[in-house]
């Protein structure tokens, strides 16, 4: 793994659509490095042949069936909305 | 085939194509909450909190959109994974409240499969199917309502997706057009999408690269939700030249995401999308991989209709039918099934085989039922004339009722009033002529009234005979047995 330098800081940040002022980069990259290295110990695992875990506990998916018996809750669909106009949220413009 | 050939001025290139189609899936509720997904409802009406992405929702997935996705990939012939796994493909967007997409990434319920198009003069070619996944749609964007603001519908959000992904195996714009026309027959034939292109039900991503034949593939461009058969090709059309043209010039194709206007005809840059390709997949955590079993897809598989290949197989080889009529029959479902109907009813009211009467009854469906709908711009869904009322006119027909011309004057009637075949007949006395009495008195009328005729007949004027079967037509309202005329026509004539 490839330290995280200052610049992927930023575009993750980017990514996120978090704020974070340049002189607190050089900070979280080395935070973040901190993170990886830690997480890299697992390398030391010998995992060959063994399935990815999905869960912890031995569950399977849950399906449903094909019924409609959600919906019709405009009204607090849109509560939290900032703006709501017609049913509609607005939101400020967003078109190319 | 002629192939598809793009003519530079430095030489010839070749397009390369490859499809990722966005299909609705047809189902009462969302992949993963229980909201309806008719199409048209009141905006922000048919949206569960799930959908709204409120904290603490979690999503259980529907069986039916797993089952028609399963489905669907055993129509294609493709491998079904009973071991599948969603992701969360991470963009922001007003119309997606979660932040990401739930998709699936490296584990995709359905891999490799294949689907046949029809291309001109019967020629047929195999596209390559990569893979099909299950997606969440994503909600609906109107950026026209109002000057300052953007107005957000979240009906369509979570709605069941399937994304099917060509291989890059198509060269023309011709091949894409048959391929999306074949895939949305498929889809429609086994009800697993609507294949409504106009409600967005369907749309494509279409992948274009250039190259000079037998050099490695180019860079590609893809052009984003293009929304009907006859913009994939003028999309193509466009976006190959335009590439070639780059080329020449000794530019550099960038991959990039473009956009094709219709209106203008040409495709353009989406630039601000560029960054966003950087989706971050990861599986997630609110969903266990999804599993199945052999039943599951036994029970899917037996649930599958008469696919349109083997249908169009069946109507040449065993019903007899020209390879023509036999696609015109099975490009939509309702064509196929209006025509299995109708044949169905004739075989049973003139108990003859269906071989005998298969071509009639298509010949009669194509020509003059369909020709009245596209007149009338109806579908065959909606024909004011049933299957079983048309089997009847045919009978008539095919027992020496009423002639083939007086059936299109009772077809005509049916189809603006809706009544039956036989009532019409014995309304307005249509009934055939066939007592050989009746016809003789015309006969004998028809050679009264025209010594002239006559004379130059038996002076050796043998083509006149047609004018006496003519005119006994005409004085009988076009009622009498055309057979029998001719039979007691001649000796009469001969003197």
């Amino acid at each position: 793994m490839s330290d995280i330098d200052k610049a992927t800081v930023a575009k993750i940040a980017r990514l996120a659509r978090i704020r974070i002022e340049d002189d607190k980069l050089d900070h979280l990259a080395g935070e973040l490095n901190g993170i990886m290295h830690w997480i890299e110990q697992l390398n030391e695992v010998n995992t060959d042949n063994i399935a990815p875990m999905a869960s912890v506990v031995d569950a399977k998916l849950r399906w449903r069936q094909d019924e409609v018996n959600d919906g019709g809750i405009q009204d607090k669909v849109l509560k939290n909305a900032p703006n709501a106009e017609y049913g509609f949220f607005t939101v400020p413009k967003v078109i190319e | 085939m002629a192939k598809y050939i793009i003519q530079g001025a430095t030489g010839d290139f070749e397009v390369v194509l490859g499809l990722e189609v966005h299909a609705q899936v047809t189902s009462n509720a969302k992949l993963f909450s229980g909201a309806a997904t008719d199409f048209g409802a009141e905006p922000n009406a048919q949206v569960s909190l799930v959908d709204a992405a409120m904290p603490g929702m979690l999503p259980t997935i529907n069986e039916e959109c797993v089952r028609q996705a399963v489905r669907t990939g055993l129509a294609l012939g493709a491998q079904i994974n009973k071991y599948s796994v969603f992701d969360r493909k991470n963009y922001f967007y007003a119309d997606l409240p979660q932040g990401y997409q739930i998709s699936q990434f490296k584990h995709p319920v359905v891999g490799e499969g294949i689907v046949k198009i029809d291309l001109e003069d019967g020629y047929t070619k195999e596209i390559g199917i990569e893979r099909i996944h299950l997606e969440q749609d994503a909600g609906k964007s109107m950026h026209d309502q109002h000057p300052q603001f953007t107005y957000v519908d979240l009906n369509r959000s979570g709605v069941a997706l399937m994304e099917i992904v060509s291989k890059p195996d198509m060269r023309s714009p011709e091949e894409a057009g048959a391929y999306l026309t074949k895939l949305r027959t498929i889809l429609r034939y086994i009800g697993s999408c609507d294949g409504n292109m106009e409600q967005g039900s369907m749309r494509a991503d279409v992948n274009v690269s250039v190259r000079r034949p037998g050099e490695p593939f180019g860079t590609r461009c893809e052009i984003k939700n293009v929304n009907s058969i006859r913009f994939v090709r003028q999309a193509i059309e466009y976006e190959a030249r335009r590439q070639v043209d780059i080329i020449e010039d000794g530019g550099k194709i960038d991959q990039e995401t473009r956009l094709f206007d219709p209106v203008k005809g040409e495709t353009r840059s989406m630039r601000s999308k560029e960054e966003a390709h950087d989706y971050r997949y990861f599986p997630d955590p609110d969903l266990l991989p999804l599993e199945f079993d052999d039943a599951f897809i036994d029970a899917a598989r037996a649930s599958l209709p008469e696919l349109p290949d083997d249908k169009r197989a069946r109507f040449e080889g065993e019903l007899g039918l020209s390879a023509y009529n036999a696609a015109v029959l099975v490009a939509e479902q309702e064509s196929a099934s209006f025509f299995e109907v109708i044949l169905d009813e004739t075989v049973k009211a003139t108990k003859k085989p269906a071989k005998d009467v298969a071509t009639k009854v298509a010949n009669w469906v194509i020509g003059d039922l369909f020709g009245a709908l596209n007149k009338a711009g109806k579908s065959v869904a909606d024909s004011p004339v049933s299957a079983k009322q048309g089997a009847e006119l045919l009978a008539l027909i095919e027992d020496g009722t009423i002639s083939g011309r007086i059936a299109k004057e009772v077809f005509e009637l049916m189809f603006e009033t809706g009544k039956d075949a036989g009532t019409i007949v014995e309304e307005k006395g249509l009934k055939q002529v066939s007592d050989t009495g009746a016809i003789e008195r015309i006969i004998d009328e028809v050679i009264a009234a025209n010594p002239g005729q006559l004379a130059e007949y038996r002076g050796g004027k043998d083509k006149l005979i047609g004018f006496f079967v003519g005119q006994v037509m005409k004085l009988s309202g076009g009622k009498a047995n055309p057979g029998l005329v001719n039979q007691l026509l001649k000796p009469k004539l001969d003197g």
